[in-house]
């Protein structure tokens, strides 16, 4: 025998599991509220969401190449995950400047700032987003109005959302049931013909791609869970506390980037806590800040905010908050 | 169907040999038998060169109460004391002997009588356990007489046999079952005389389910036998997984099973027991499983100890072409070895012929913290964390995670999307933290 053998601690086999088959799982888990999106606002979504993946893929690879100078790992996915995210997030309008600043932000410096996947603190995608809401303030709040592709892209004709609607109108004094009169049913939000961002609209597309990451076991249930049942519980108590001054739970579910955020947002690996436990305080947190940010807060939508101020909890709780050991309280039946 | 409740993951099981009856492997022309079979002090040789040996006879004596005798595999001549390289990979202290015939000692009973009635007392058959060399078979080795000397102010109550077998590819245990059922249903009871229960309980995976239905079928003549199929999860083999899955009885950390009233041995220790005590035959014989998806006759066989890997591979159709890698043990938690002279001991339960596709890990990515480790982790653990504390020497914080929990079952490193070698930095973490902790007790 003239070949050697590898020897090598244990375990000698490896599961199947790889960073970018979880990734590209993910990708196919918003393969829905991308086609709906299409669906919706046409041309727009297209050139929005091409541009912002285009433009993450080419930020990671060129600080990459030329600034760590470390073997490219351009292919795992990740920035791909974060150009969809990011296009997800923002309106099917906005021009392609602004997406290509969001996606700079997003990679160059929420991601890449701290050493690339799995070092950075703040999901990227959303740092992006707010950066843009906070820098581009005009053009991150028009939002088209859903007619496929005669929405157009450049000349759409904007509208406000739901969630707008209602907030402007109630402090103007207007009636809760009057204002529900100009918005969608909830049976049209739930399809996601309404205004708003690219992928957060279709909620029916959102919860495929839910059952999708379930199935295969890319998330766990935790925080979706957790963010949308915090949220519906807050909003519960407020709509019944006064119902003519706050809107429904479903109304606060629908509208909105609740979906997108609890399912794909919040559940970003890298920002979000590793114990079940964790999870869930994470998650409620989340769905409480929503509400607090839409109902008493300047914004009319406050899921992204949630998410990053979560964000900044998540060292501490992943320190703190452990697992239950085995044989750790022992209560022997 | 039961299963134990935390972590755990589903390897392919690749059982290629479940179907193969289990032969007799020629006895071969030289053994090196080392002193170090077990877990505890090495026993003490007694023979001398040039010494002739025969078949069961006692070559080291067990030094210690936490310790084994060692017998001679063949009969024949003594050619030398001397260190080989054994499967761990550590060099140690071996008796090499040249084979002439195959002479047992007389007192063994070669007869294929099955003996059911029991006649020795708990004292004695404790006494026949250490004098005949066993040890538990799943792979751990610890002495068996230890784990029947119920210590004064602890109880045991109920007797677990783990006929689990969860490693992937190894079917020594599940063919022992099938072909001598009956011997390690009595090895059973006398395992229940030993340590004074009176109910026992064989736990089988249900991807054995010809041994289940066997193993049920004949347990109905057996006072206080019952057999319990358990759902497929990887490590059930483990002991406090074991425990947990059938009398959901949790080992609190650091504690033994008796801690919990329960005593745990595997189907071939039971197996080995019956032999030593209705037959006394030491153990210098036990099942092995060779297998890999490139031998052309993977199998089971009975094989003496001492018989170095190279024989068994040649039993099997010869080394492939294409093998990359040896393990010794199971896929998960096994030993690869640096060459096929290394004799087969007491622990080992099968080798796997890797091909050289299969020998090498892929490349480590960074960590995305998907926390697929802690879902995988038996023990509820951190894995990632404990790598990170373990790489960066953090040892008095990888001591406040419970690394000394780790029972090294490699379900982490084996479910982590990056390929991060997670378990190789834990069992360096937890070596050094159990090594500080030593020193900490002795200054004090």
């Amino acid at each position: 025998m003239g070949n050697l053998l590898n020897v090598s601690p244990s375990p000698h086999a490896h599961g199947k599991e790889t960073t970018q088959k979880l990734m590209f799982g993910v990708v196919l888990a918003l393969l829905p509220s991308l086609f709906t999106s299409v669906f919706y606002f046409g041309w727009g979504a297209i050139i929005v969401t091409s541009v912002s993946v285009a433009s993450c893929l080419l930020f990671e690879y060129l600080i990459q190449k030329f600034l760590f100078k470390k073997p490219m790992t351009i292919t795992d996915g990740s920035a791909l995950v974060t150009g969809l995210l990011l296009a997800f997030n923002v309106p099917s309008n906005l021009p392609v400047f602004i997406v290509v600043i969001g996606a700079f932000i997003s990679i160059a410096v929420a991601k890449m700032t701290f050493g690339g996947l799995g070092n950075n603190p703040f999901n990227p995608a959303l740092v992006g987003r707010v950066f843009m809401l906070i820098s581009f303030p005009v053009q991150m709040t028009s939002w088209p109005v859903p007619k496929g592709f005669a929405t157009g892209y450049a000349d759409a004709v904007t509208g406000a959302t739901p969630l707008a609607v209602v907030k402007e109108g109630l402090k103007n004094g207007e009636s809760l049931q009057q204002l529900l009169t100009q918005i969608p049913t909830p049976s049209q939000m739930f399809l996601g013909n309404m205004g708003g961002s690219i992928g957060e609209v279709a909620a029916v597309a959102l919860l495929i791609g839910f059952i999708w990451l379930l199935y295969k076991k890319i998330i766990t249930w935790h925080i979706p869970v957790s963010v949308i049942g915090s949220l519906l519980i807050f909003t519960a108590i407020l709509w019944l506390a006064n119902p003519e001054k706050n809107a429904s739970p479903l109304f606060h579910l629908l509208a909105g980037g609740v979906l997108l955020g609890a399912i794909f947002m919040a559940t970003d690996y890298v920002t979000s806590p590793m114990s079940p436990l964790a999870m869930i305080i994470y998650g409620c947190g989340i769905g409480i800040l929503t509400v607090i940010i839409r109902v008493w807060g300047a914004y009319p939508e406050g899921v992204s905010f949630a998410i990053l101020i979560m964000n900044a909890f998540v060292p501490l709780m992943n320190t703190y908050i452990k697992p239950k050991r085995f044989g750790e309280e022992v209560k022997n039946g | 169907m039961k299963t134990f409740p935390i972590g755990g993951v589903h390897p392919p099981e690749n059982k290629l040999t479940s179907g193969s009856e289990i032969q007799y492997l020629p006895v071969p022309a030289a053994v090196a038998i080392p002193v170090v079979q077990h877990i505890g002090a090495p026993a003490v040789v007694v023979v001398n060169k040039d010494e002739k040996v025969k078949t069961g006879q006692v070559i080291a004596q067990s030094k210690g109460f936490v310790s084994s005798n060692i017998h001679s595999s063949v009969s024949g001549k003594v050619t030398k004391i001397d260190t080989i390289i054994d499967s761990t990979g550590y060099k140690q202290t071996a008796v090499f002997i040249t084979t002439e015939g195959d002479e047992w000692d007389e007192t063994i009973d070669r007869s294929n009588e099955i003996i059911t009635e029991i006649k020795l007392s708990p004292e004695e058959i404790v006494k026949r356990c250490l004098e005949s060399g066993i040890v538990g078979l799943g792979g751990a080795t610890f002495p068996s007489h230890v784990k029947l000397t119920v210590p004064a102010g602890k109880r045991c109550d109920v007797l677990i046999i783990n006929g689990v077998e969860c490693e992937p590819f190894l079917t020594s245990d599940h063919r022992l079952m099938l072909e001598r059922g009956e011997e390690i249903l009595i090895g059973v009871s006398i395992l229940m005389k030993a340590l004074k229960v009176n109910k026992a309980m064989i736990g089988i995976e249900n991807n054995k389910p010809d041994a289940v239905a066997h193993m049920t079928n004949l347990a109905t003549a057996f006072q206080g036998i019952t057999v319990h199929a358990l759902k497929v999860k990887y490590p059930q083999g483990a002991e406090k997984q074991l425990i947990k899955a059938l009398i959901k009885r949790e080992v609190p950390s650091g504690k033994l099973p008796l801690d919990v009233n329960t005593v745990v041995h595997n189907v071939g220790t039971a197996f080995a027991v019956y032999e030593a005590v209705q037959k006394n035959k030491p153990l210098f014989e036990r099942v092995v499983t060779i297998t890999g998806k490139s031998l052309s006759k993977p199998g089971n066989y009975f094989v003496r100890t001492g018989t170095p890997v190279k024989e068994l591979i040649a039993a099997a159709g010869g080394m492939p072409e294409d093998t990359g890698k040896i393990v010794s043990g199971g896929p998960m938690m096994g030993k690869s070895l640096a060459s096929t002279e290394v004799p087969l001991t007491k622990g080992i339960s099968g080798i796997i012929l890797f091909p050289a596709a299969d020998s090498v890990r892929k490349e480590s990515m960074p960590c995305i913290r998907c926390s697929k480790c802690i879902q995988a982790c038996p023990m509820n653990l951190e894995p990632y964390l404990l790598m990170t504390l373990s790489e960066k020497g953090l040892f008095e914080r990888a001591e406040k995670e419970r690394i000394t929990d780790c029972m090294e079952c490699g379900s982490c490193s084996y479910t982590c999307p990056a390929n991060r070698p997670l378990l190789d930095y834990i069992r360096m973490g937890k070596a050094t933290v159990i090594k500080i902790a030593r020193e900490r007790v002795s200054k004090q």
